[in-house]
Order: structure tokens, then sequence, then C-alpha cells
């Protein structure tokens, strides 16, 4: 029935999305009736609304609906077709952005440390040494994830844990107001989850403003304030117990299994 | 009888000249090599090194045998096939490799084809092959300067350019696009693979970039000792491959290599870090 329910909806052409468009503000990131395409794929379709400072945002939605193009649109890796974004912040708020495991050269042969300093390339950039400062920085951020005795392991010797301890060290060593994490939770034990998500709350109480895909609906609930609801459309963008309801959820697996269809015929 | 085999045949001079090539050659091929490997692009210096024959023909067929003519002719043929395959490969479906192979097949051919339309075809084996043994001082001062140029290059941008290797996404984030330390490296390449084509000609110079680095994987997970222990097989190679062309009479370009490919193949079996030796053993430990 919900199908049905999906698809009047969608022949009247009403938008499920309830995601006001907010006046700007200053440090207030905006999404203007965004839509990516890729070749002749809709990715993301006509998505509006306001991500206030210091919130944290759990991005959910099926397979295949817009997840990762969001959040590459909002750190700038991709151009949006249609729509803009608009950063009101400071020149500091280059979001720091974490991709999915597999964009990464993983038998690469350098450090732990290594790929740890690499975080502190705002600063230090492509010529200048590290200081002491520097380096007690990282030893603090390899302790805070629990690599402080992995700091000259090479990174090939990593399990997929640790490796995504080192990649969040990273992410604190870039120490930006904006960051984005795309799927940081897949494929990782719960002990090595715990800890990042004890450093996502971290981050939360010092102000940051944290956007994180994720695929686990009890830690959305859990530990996430707000959720924005994708499959190619916005079908939620708010409170997370709002958002995150049975029925929206049903709609945009609903959504996405129509859409395939159409993508096929 | 030690020195005498050792030493003694560096009292000529074209000796100690294809001594110090080899030497030029082993210090900037190298690094060069090392972050060839690193960064996935083995086969394509092997496209560029053919790449450069049509140029270094044509300079040929202006001003003769004239080192700098050739040089300039090669650098700029394999740097425009660099660029283009780059180029076709950002903008149409095709990958950089396959984009590489299109190109430098097209400038092999048109390489030979130009020699052959000029002079007799000992000029095409000069080319091809070199001759280590006619190395001259013009040639030595030219090695010498793409080599120190080449060292001191890599280490400016060496931070940039492992991190652009190993992240390219995180790299163009926080720096900005990696395309100019990418250009920047296709040259290092080029003017290595120029450097090297006087005395070992374009076909074999590719082996003292690549087999030295290559074997060097073997022995080090680091990447700057991996850049000094390719740069010590090139030296131990083209000493020793010297030594054997002397005293046995064999062609020089040709010994040097092969006794790098010796080491690489003993680095394959033997060496401390994922080689044969290393399967073996964990084979046996397993069962």
């Amino acid at each position: 029935m919900v199908v049905d329910d999906y698809s009047t909806r969608f022949s009247m052409g009403l938008n499920f999305r309830e995601c006001p468009l907010v006046e700007s503000h200053s440090k207030k990131i905006l999404v203007d009736h965004l839509t990516v395409t890729y070749g002749k794929t809709v990715a993301l379709e006509d998505i509006s609304g306001a991500i206030e400072p210091n919130s944290l945002i759990a991005i959910f939605g099926p397979n295949g609906g817009g997840k990762s193009t969001f959040v590459k649109v909002l750190a700038s890796l991709i151009k949006p077709t249609k729509g803009s974004i608009t950063h009101h912040c400071q020149s500091t708020c280059q979001p720091a952005y974490l991709p999915q495991q597999s964009t990464m050269h993983r038998s690469f042969p350098i450090t732990v440390r290594e790929v740890v300093a690499m975080g502190l390339w705002h600063t230090v950039g492509a010529f200048k040494s590290l200081t002491k400062t520097h380096q007690s920085l990282i030893d603090q951020a390899l302790e805070r994830v629990g690599l402080q005795d992995y700091d000259s392991r090479l990174i090939e010797t990593l399990s997929g844990g640790q490796f995504q301890r080192m990649l969040f060290a990273r992410v604190i060593l870039e120490d930006s107001s904006l960051i984005i994490l795309d799927e940081p939770f897949t494929a990782i034990d719960i002990h090595t989850s715990q800890t990042l998500l004890a450093l996502i709350q971290e981050w939360h109480q010092k102000g940051k403003t944290i956007l994180v895909v994720l695929h686990d609906l009890e830690m959305a609930r859990k530990y996430f304030p707000e959720t924005i609801l994708l499959s190619k459309h916005c079908l939620g963008w708010g409170p997370t117990s709002k958002v995150l309801t049975d029925k929206n959820i049903m709609n945009s697996y609903h959504a996405e299994k129509i859409d395939r269809k159409r993508n096929h015929v | 009888m030690f020195k005498e085999f050792f030493l003694s045949p560096f009292h000529y001079e074209f000796m100690r000249n294809a001594l110090l090539s080899c030497f030029c050659l082993s210090l900037g091929c190298g690094p060069v090599g090392v972050f060839l490997i690193l960064r996935r692009m083995s086969l394509m210096g092997d496209a560029l090194s053919h790449a450069i024959l049509p140029g270094a023909a044509i300079g040929y067929m202006i001003a003769g045998l004239s080192l700098p003519a050739l040089s300039l002719g090669g650098f700029i043929a394999g740097l425009l096939v660099a660029l283009l395959a780059g180029l076709v490969s950002r903008t149409t479906l095709l990958k950089e490799d396959a984009s590489f192979a299109g190109f430098f097949l097209i400038a092999l051919a048109l390489g030979v084809f130009i020699i052959s339309m000029g002079k007799s075809s000992i000029d095409l084996m000069n080319i091809l092959f070199g001759s280590a043994l006619a190395v001259n001082h013009q040639t030595l001062l030219l090695m010498g300067t793409i080599t120190t140029f080449t060292l001191s290059t890599l280490a400016i941008i060496y931070r940039a350019l492992v991190a652009e290797c190993f992240d390219p996404q995180f790299f163009g984030r926080v720096h900005g696009h990696g395309t100019f330390y990418h250009i920047l490296f296709l040259m290092l390449v080029v003017l290595n693979l120029v450097s090297g084509f006087q005395s070992m000609g374009t076909l074999l110079s590719l082996g003292m970039m690549m087999l030295p680095a290559t074997a060097a994987q073997f022995w080090t997970r680091k990447i700057w000792p991996m850049g000094a222990i390719a740069v010590l097989i090139g030296l131990v190679s083209g000493y020793s491959g010297l030594l054997v062309s002397y005293h046995m009479n064999y062609p020089t370009g040709p010994s040097i290599v092969l006794i790098a490919g010796l080491i690489y193949i003993f680095s394959l079996l033997f060496g401390a870090k994922g080689s044969i030796r290393h399967y073996i053993t964990n084979r046996v430990k397993q069962s």
C-alpha cells in the first residue's frame, strides 16, 4: 500500500521533503535546489535545506540514494549540476572529508605517523618542516585513537579498524570546523566503532559541524540528533525521531526500487 | 691481479667516460624509477622510452649526429606523448595506460619510419641501442646537468609527490589539484630517458630506470631508502657491466642492463621483503 501511496504522490508532482529554506545566517551552510546528474543518471534531485553550525547529522538512505554524492558536493569535490551550496563561514571552513575506504592506496609504503602527519598540511604545506609542537600534536592524535604504539608501522600491516583509526587521527589534525565522514563504520569492529563514535561526540561538544553517512539505523537513532534521509530526493531533513520513522524508511527503499525500474525501461 | 682486473680498464678515457655516464644515469634514474613504480606507472616508462624515438630521429635528420638536437627532439617528443595521453585520458573514455599505448605505438612507428627514410640502418641501431663507449665530455655534461636537476627537483617536491601518490583525493582537497606535480614528474621521466639514450639507447635506458627500482622493492618498504638502494644497484650494475664487457668483449649496454636484471632476479628470489623466499617459508610454516 505504501507503494501506491508513494506513486500517487509522485505522479501529483509533490515532493516528500520538508526542507524549509532558511534565510541566510553567518556560519550556516545553505543547500539550495541542489541537483546532481552523472550523464543521464540523476543522483540527486532538487535538495534544499540548511545545516546549522554545531549540528551532528546522520545521512541515511538506500544504496544508490545519492548519500555519497551529497557529501562529495558538500566537500566541494563535485560541482552541482543545478542549484548551489553556500558556505557562510570564515576562511577556516575548508571541510575535513573522509571518503569510503576503497578510494585509498592501501599497499603504499608509508608509515602510520606519516599519514597522520598529512593532517597538518594546512599549516605545514609541501615544504615547511615539522616543529616539536607539530610532533606532539601528532602524538596526541595517535593516542586519542589508540594507535600510539603503531606510529612507525607500515599502513599495509594495519587491520581495517586500525586503518580507520589512523584516518580519524588525520581528521583530528585537520582541525576543521566542518567534518564530513562517508560510511566510517563499515567493516570495522565494535570496539573501534565505540572509540570513533566517542571522538565524533567530542567534536560535537567542541562546536564542530559533523555529517556522517550511515547504514546503521540504531546508531543513527541513538547518537545523531538530526538526520537527512536521501533517496535521490530528500525524504526528510530534521530531528532524527521525526525523519527516521518506519514509514519514511519504507518509502525511501520503495522510491529507490521504483527508480531502478524506471531506469531499466 | 686484483688491480689489473678491477681498475686497469679505466686507464682509458673512453672507459672512464662510460663509467661516469653510468653513474649519472644510476643517480637520476633510480629514484625516478621508484616513483614510477609507486605511481603504478611502470609500463608508462616503457611507453615514454619509445615515444622519444621520432623526436630524436627528426633531430638527427636536421642536425646529424648532434647531441643537443637529438636530446631536444627526444625530450619534446616524449613530453608531447605524455601530455597528449594525459589529455585524452582526462577527456575521453580511454584510461591513461590505453591512451599511452596508442600514442607511443604511433610514435615508435613514426620514429623507425623517419630513420629508415633517411640513412643506413646503422644509425637506427645507434639510436635504439646507443654506445656507452662513445660518450664524450659534452654528453657527460648534459647527463650531469639532468641528474642534478632531477635529484634537486625530487628533493623539493618529495613530500607533495608522496602525498599526491598515496591519496590523490586528500591531496586535491588540502593542496589543490596534483596535475602540476604529475606533469613535472613526467618531465623528469622523459629527461632521464633522454639522458640515457646516447650511452644506452632509447630501449636500454629504461632498463637502468626500472630494473634497479623494481629490485629495490624487495629490500625495504620505505620510499627514501628504496631510492637509495635503486641507485646503489644501478652503480654496481654500471661498473660490473663495463668490466665484463671490457674483459669478455661483450656489448656494453646490454651487459650493464643484464647485470641489473640478474640483481633483480636475485632480489626477487632472496630479497628481505615479500620475495619468493618469504613465500616459501610462509608456506612451510603453514603446513
